[in-house]
């Protein structure tokens, strides 16, 4: 399908989900991949070194003006919202919060939308909110592929069925098929 | 390269005519911000294309007045990463203390929360008598109500919280006083703040300083716009200046980046060489 990119979104019990997914991704997966995970604002992302040390592919917080490239899982950075330019390359804002967070899942799907149409794969994971509802509806307006966390297998159903109930989702997956289907769709 | 949508064929009009008729550039912004804020816009103001904006642009006064406003980013907070302020008492206090006078051009000072939280440090290191902060903004709303000072109430937990992690000396509450509503700083950190338009886009170098600070203005520019605001930076400092950029902001891509060592990496702290 050459699918270019895949964003992932996630809240509350989002380590342990993304624990299940990323580590079982091959060295060349040949997607990037970008997450948002709501931390406090304060956090200085110390578990990006040891989601590093567990995963195959190489694990690093986004800087901005970085090239977004296959081989890499980029963390947005606490207290900065991430963008996609067109270009591939990240943008960091430090505009208000939206849905009470920042960074904001919503607005690195809408960009990423834009920048990548219908190459982009988004998944939304665990999570007590709202976020990434409307920035999942934004990748299926694309023509992209959304993906969301079965809510029953989800610490936090909330952020679930919010981007369920905003659009018609493609795929909801149990946390421990979705590292299986990801690996299959590319 | 693919053709642009017409989105985006409507946003650089308009960037194009808010330069031409009201002088503020923002065509050398990044794209992916500059579209959510205008996108933002449209929405809040009930339009459907960004079409209709450029009509209001030009021949509607306020619309324009809140179209400019929301371009720029007014979010602020005293002592925001206080690892910073921390990092300025231990690492940029020792090298203010050789000067007997001290010039601190703060760009991009938006509502001033910032310009306030450096007041702050250096008054309680000593050195305010002898600091004068230029303060600037382009955007002259959000430096009218710098100018103020007052803030709301529901903040003073965070910034209280912000400023002890920062190393505050004292008690925050002795740097406001406050009603219900609203606390309003001490006129003594006032006392030694210029406030002053400028505009990092289209005016030149401002002045010769010792101190520049610059925190997360430069994340939204293009790299060819950053390089020559650095140059701008590069020029205005004193031989031994010192330059702070937000915590995720580099001189990776800049020109410059041989003529600054670093003072505190982490923290984006770089001193310019003799």
């Amino acid at each position: 399908m050459g699918y270019e990119a895949i964003v992932i979104g996630v809240s509350s019990g989002g380590l342990n989900a993304l624990m299940k997914i990323l580590p079982f991704l091959p060295e060349n997966y040949p997607c990037p991949i970008v997450v948002v995970q709501h931390v406090s604002p304060r956090s200085d992302g110390y578990w990006i070194e040891s989601m590093n040390r567990t995963c195959n592919l190489n694990v690093k917080e986004a800087d901005e003006k970085e090239k977004i490239e296959r081989g890499n899982i980029y963390m947005a950075p606490a207290n900065y919202h991430l963008l996609v330019e067109k270009d591939k390359t990240f943008s960091l804002s430090t505009e208000a919060r939206v849905n009470f967070a920042r960074p904001s899942i919503d607005v690195l799907f809408g960009s990423a939308a834009d920048a990548y149409g219908d190459g982009l794969i988004g998944l939304i994971l665990t999570g007590s909110n709202s976020d990434g509802a409307i920035g999942l509806r934004k990748i299926k307006e694309e023509g992209g592929l959304t993906i969301v966390q079965d809510p029953e297998t989800a610490e936090s159903p909330s952020m679930p069925l919010y981007a369920i109930s905003a659009s018609s989702v493609d795929h909801i997956l149990p946390l421990d098929e979705i590292s299986g289907f990801l690996k299959g769709l590319v | 390269m693919a053709a642009k949508d017409s989105t985006e064929i409507e946003i650089d009009l308009l960037l194009e005519a808010i330069y031409q008729k009201y002088g503020y550039d923002f065509r050398q912004y990044s794209d992916a911000h500059i579209k959510r804020r205008i996108m933002n816009r449209m929405v809040l103001s009930g339009y459907n294309t960004v079409s209709e904006m450029q009509f209001q642009l030009l021949h509607n006064k306020s619309f324009a007045n809140d179209l400019l406003h929301d371009l720029s980013i007014t979010v602020t907070e005293m002592f925001r990463d206080p690892n910073f302020y921390r990092s300025v008492r231990e690492k940029i206090v020792p090298i203010l203390k050789t000067y007997p006078f001290i010039k601190i051009w703060h760009a991009g000072c938006s509502t001033g929360e910032e310009a306030y939280s450096m007041a702050i440090l250096l008054t309680e290191e000593g050195l305010m008598e002898r600091t004068t902060i230029y303060a600037t903004d382009f955007n002259q709303r959000a430096l009218d109500e710098a100018k103020q000072g007052i803030f709301s109430n529901n903040l003073i937990k965070e910034y209280t919280s912000n400023y002890q992690a920062s190393g505050g000396r004292s008690a925050f509450s002795d740097y406001y006083t406050a009603d219900d509503n609203m606390a309003i700083i001490g006129q003594n950190l006032k006392k030694n703040i210029v406030w002053a338009n400028h505009n990092l886009v289209t005016d030149s170098v401002f002045a010769e300083v010792h101190m520049i600070l610059c925190r997360n203005v430069l994340i939204y520019f293009k790299r060819e716009l950053q390089n020559k605001v650095h140059r701008m930076f590069y020029e205005s400092l004193i031989n031994g200046g010192v330059l702070c950029l937000g915590s995720k902001e580099g001189m990776y891509f800049s020109e410059l980046k041989d003529a600054y060592q670093d003072l505190d990496p982490r923290q984006k702290i770089f001193k310019k060489k003799y």
